[in-house]
């Protein structure tokens, strides 16, 4: 084994491979970088030139760009307060708050140090579990699965900020958006609203754009400044990679914990930035920074997401099962080159095993490489007024979004969902436990429902299950022994608001919600209504408290509204909302990239005041991006009125 | 005057020229690009199914277009045929190729499906095949003693009712089999799994990947081949898949089970949807109206693509070993498939309803 390990290192040194593998690198970093684009835009990209291809070159290039692109979206998430992609959520909680701080270079390089790290472990487990570890896959059933995801909501405790009944709302909520679409159990549509875009239901990039991005984008344009407040990165490299070094143990754990879910086929790794925060979170003895700047809180997601593909790898080499999602392309590459991904790959392939493992090694030492390189040019866009950057991140947000089904219930979900998030935001309900519910939602209800029909109520007693269990009742007891401290989004704490009723208002909307999910659950058969039932039935009693609390208590945690004070001179959330649907208004008129067109030449004379020639500069700069994509991603943007009755030229067709 | 009828006489003739040309220029496309729509997510099978035939596609196409493909996602499929239906000009630059996943919706007049397969013109048809096996534990050796499991509970992981999981389904139903599904499995590796840790005594899986994770499964005792879908000849009747030439074909297990051929209005349906499913598993399709010297030379290349020398070793398992139908041959399939008769179809439906809880509107 030993000489298959070390011939297939040589193999791959040997010749143009790493030259392909670069390619592979520089396609995932970008990918990463672009708001929202994961693995599998990348993989859309590479996968043309996959066909015809060497396997080795090939399959560097492939794990290159898949390997990396957890360490490239770590930029937006700290320099912009944006998910990179779905696997960097969390290190947007502390790593945004550094960067605004003068911190980035800290943040940065800490991030990038703990992603190599996790990528060269994910690797390391790669080798030694891919040859012995079918049986441990196969003890993990739908019972087990089904109790990792109570495991993962019970994170939801620490997440929740000054309280925890908000947080469990938030959670309920997300929960109820993760039903929406086919039942499980019985295929029969939930919660669709009649429309055809919700019987997949909502693609999770554009539930974490709307929910964290849209309302990052307008708070920042209302503080009217650039995102750093002091230097652009400031100094700290060293510091961030002592904080690295500090932290070992906490890196070593949270590697671990990505390559475990990653090796759980049906988990999928988009939840593992947040079970790795709510996991150091749980373990730290001083919690009062969390939330505002710790770097514990950047080191902990991004040494597991990195993890994440070397534990994805395993049950697809091993099964031909997809460990995440870029892991269901990647076994269409290895289909495109003729390989078989399964059994035979471990035992007639191992050596091109092999070269994957190595393939994902380097590729994650030279992406961290690359990205110290290239982050002091990156991070100057922090320091470029925020009204300038403004267009372009909601243009590359509502790209992002569209990439997921190329369909315009994309925008307008993104639209919604961003309303909501600004809300939530405004009136302290706590965002990440939202994010945790929706993804753990599908998982949670299919599992138990196919544990029951599996085992009848025996799955209780199953060993898997008992151990999950017990490591819950840890991680709630943990979350519990330090008292409500745990991160808190908003900041300061409750204190006298004279008008309360927006956030009744918001609060009743929410019942109102809850309420409408319950009366159509009662219209659904047994096994499709269990779930969601169980679900609004709760949360609506718990709004139903929250909305008594608001209207009778004057100091409860409960009571939050960041608009209690407004500054001199800011504008209302609502105008830059009414920017953004005066955008998509446009685009329903004349197509998205005539629509962006105008909204640029709009939105910078009269927010920038800037002259002509720098508008006409930045606009065109913004459709010569679109028509780019256009061209790489093969697709047609929005149309609006104006395309279904005139036959118009390319790229705005 | 003289001059005036001179320049009508140019005038016609340049346009008899120009009509002319467009005539002869229809079926090239040189310098053109070619969208082909597959309605799925870019690394699924359908998807890798495309961009496999895309550059040889474009190598035998007149004028030796550029093949691009263009995922169009949502809906389990129904989106981009839809899409493809109200969009599509018949001028040969946009074609569409479907999977199982579209044609089911279609035959099972789900109400969002606005697409209409008998207006397009059929110019591939892809077809693979699904080898079924069960547990060891239930002590059955071949498909002859099948009705010995009658009124033995098995679990099958599936898919959903309306998936490709309704051919098995189907199957089980006339083979008076008393196999209980367990929904909500994310695809065929799921169901595997399942099987592979006891949880369900029967399973079945398309060719390639039986070949790769199932054989090694038979060979060490965990499992059992019973029986395979077997593939439509020319004519449209069933014959033993050429991958399993040991395997009987459903039928043939049938009557090895019960001493006589299945007959009636499950099994009219039966071999509707095996036909949809699985011998046009996947099939490219070009819009209503679309002039016949196109629809010819997509045919044509089609044929060329999969007559080359070489093409079964480059399309591996995955494509190869199956006869890929072009032109008419692929045409007479699709109607194969299509040819379910309403009554056929209403009962489907009602079988759905009672025994599965599938709800139509």
């Amino acid at each position: 084994m030993l000489e298959t390990i070390a011939s297939a290192l040589v193999g791959l040194l040997a010749g143009w491979h790493l030259a392909y593998m670069m390619v592979g690198v520089l396609v995932g970093l970008v990918i990463g970088i672009l708001p929202g684009l994961g693995g599998i835009a990348g993989m859309a990209i590479l996968l043309p030139f996959i066909y015809g291809m060497d396997p080795v070159s090939a399959l560097g290039m492939l794990i290159g760009m898949v390997a990396v692109v957890p360490t490239g979206d770590t930029f937006t998430s700290i320099l912009m307060g944006i998910p990179g992609s779905t696997a960097s959520q969390a290190t947007i909680l502390d790593g945004f708050p550094m960067a605004k701080r003068g911190e980035a270079a800290r943040a940065l390089s800490a991030a990038f140090l703990s992603s190599m790290i996790g990528g060269v472990i994910g690797a390391l487990v790669l080798t030694v579990f891919v040859v012995v570890a079918r049986p441990v896959i196969l003890a993990f059933s739908s019972a087990e699965l089904f109790m990792l995801t109570v495991l993962g909501l019970s994170m939801v405790g620490v997440l929740s900020g000054s309280s925890l009944l908000k947080g469990l709302l938030s959670c309920a909520l997300g929960l109820l958006l993760g039903v929406i679409g086919a039942a499980p159990a019985t295929g029969e549509w939930r919660l669709t609203l009649g429309l055809d875009y919700l019987s997949d239901g909502l693609p999770i990039v554009v539930v974490g754009l709307g929910i964290f991005a849209l309302p990052e984008i307008i708070d920042l344009l209302r503080q009217n400044r650039a995102i750093a407040a002091a230097m652009a990165l400031g100094r700290g490299w060293r510091e961030g990679v002592r904080d690295t070094w500090r932290n070992i143990g906490l890196v070593l754990r949270c590697s671990g914990i990505g390559c475990l879910i990653g090796a759980l086929p049906g988990l999928g790794g988009s939840v593992v930035d947040w079970v790795a925060y709510g996991h150091v979170v749980q373990t730290s003895r001083d919690r009062s920074q969390f939330g505002k700047g710790d770097v514990r809180g950047v080191i902990a997601p991004e040494s597991a997401n990195n993890a994440v593909q070397g534990g994805a790898l395993i049950p697809t080499l091993l099964f031909g099962i997809p460990g995440s999602g870029s892991m269901a392309i990647f076994l269409g590459g290895m289909v495109l080159l003729g390989l078989q991904p399964g059994i035979t790959m471990i035992e007639t392939r191992l050596d091109l095993t092999y070269t994957i493992i190595w393939s994902l090694a380097i590729a994650n030492i030279l992406g961290a490489g690359l990205c110290v390189l290239v982050s002091r040019h990156v991070a100057r866009l922090t320091t470029i007024p925020y009204v300038y950057l403004a267009p372009f991140m909601v243009m590359i947000v509502l790209f992002a979004a569209y990439q997921a089904t190329r369909d315009w219930g994309d925008i307008l979900a993104l639209m919604a969902l961003g309303v909501l998030g600004i809300y939530m935001r405004r009136f302290g309900w706590p965002r990440p436990p939202l994010l945790i519910g929706f993804v753990l939602a599908p998982g949670a209800e299919t599992y138990l429902y196919q544990a029951i029909q599996f085992y009848e109520w025996t799955w209780l007693w199953r060993p898997g299950v008992l151990i999950i269990a017990a490591c819950t009742v840890l991680s709630v007891w943990a979350g519990m022994r330090m008292g409500r401290s745990g991160i808190d989004e908003g900041g300061e704490s409750a204190d006298i608001v004279h008008r309360r009723w927006p956030q009744v208002a918001f609060a009743a909307l929410l019942a109102g919600v809850f309420a409408y999910a319950l009366f159509r659950a009662l219209g659904w058969s047994f096994l499709g209504q269990v779930f969601p039932l169980g679900i609004a039935l709760p949360a609506l009693a718990g709004t139903l408290g929250v909305l008594a609390l608001l209207l009778s208590s004057r100091d409860h945690a409960v009571v939050f509204d960041t608009e209690r004070m407004i500054h001199v001179g800011q504008k209302t959330m609502e105008y830059y909302l009414a920017w953004l649907v005066a955008l998509l208004a446009a685009s329903a008129l004349v197509g998205f990239v005539l629509g962006l067109a105008l909204f640029f030449v709009a939105f910078l004379a009269v927010e920038a005041r800037t002259g002509t020639r720098r508008i006409a500069t930045l606009t065109l700069s913004a459709v010569a991006f679109l028509a780019l994509m256009s061209w790489v991603f093969v697709l047609d943007f929005p149309r609006g009125v104006l395309q279904e009755m005139v036959r118009m030229p390319w790229p705005m067709n | 005057m003289r001059g005036s009828s001179a320049i009508r006489l140019f005038a016609a003739a340049a346009c008899i020229t120009l009509m002319a040309g467009q005539a002869v220029r229809a079926a090239d496309f040189s310098g053109k690009t070619i969208e082909w729509v597959i309605p799925f997510s870019v690394g699924g099978g359908s998807d890798v199914w495309a961009r496999f035939f895309a550059p040889l596609l474009g190598e035998q196409l007149p004028g030796r277009p550029t093949v691009v493909v263009k995922n169009v996602p949502g809906g389990g499929s129904i989106t981009g045929a839809n899409q493809f239906q109200s969009r599509a000009r018949p001028d040969g630059l946009t074609i569409l190729g479907t999977s199982g996943s579209t044609q089911f919706p279609y035959l099972l007049d789900d109400s969002r499906v606005k697409y209409q397969y008998k207006d397009w013109s059929t110019v591939l048809a892809s077809p693979t095949g699904g080898v079924v096996y069960v547990s060891p534990e239930l002590g059955v050796k071949s498909a002859a003693e099948l009705p010995r499991l009658k009124g033995k509970g098995m679990k099958y992981g599936s898919q959903g009712a309306t998936s490709l999981d309704l051919v098995p389904l189907l199957a089980f139903e006339l083979l008076e089999l008393d196999v209980k599904p367990v929904f909500g499995m994310k695809g065929r590796g799921d169901g595997r799994l399942a099987f592979e840790r006891g949880e369900a005594a029967i399973d079945y899986q398309t060719s390639s990947a039986y070949l790769r994770n199932v054989v090694p499964l038979v060979k060490a005792g965990k499992a059992v081949p019973l029986f395979s879908w077997g593939v439509l000849d020319d004519k449209g009747e069933f014959v033993r898949d050429p991958t399993f030439p040991d395997l009987p074909h459903f039928i043939e297990a049938y009557e090895m089970a019960y001493g006589r051929k299945p007959s009636g209005i499950a099994f009219e349906a039966f071999k509707a949807f095996n036909t949809a499913g699985f011998a046009v598993q996947k099939g490219v399709f070009l819009p209503k109206g679309t002039a016949p010297d196109i629809v010819d030379a997509y045919a044509k290349a089609f044929a060329a693509v999969v007559t080359a020398p070489g093409f079964k070793e480059k399309a591996g398992d995955e494509i190869g070993e199956y006869h890929q139908a072009t032109g008419a041959a692929a045409q007479k399939m699709l109607d194969v498939a299509l040819a379910i008769d309403g009554e056929a179809k209403g009962w489907v439906k009602k079988w759905l309803t009672e025994k599965h809880g599938v709800k139509f509107e």
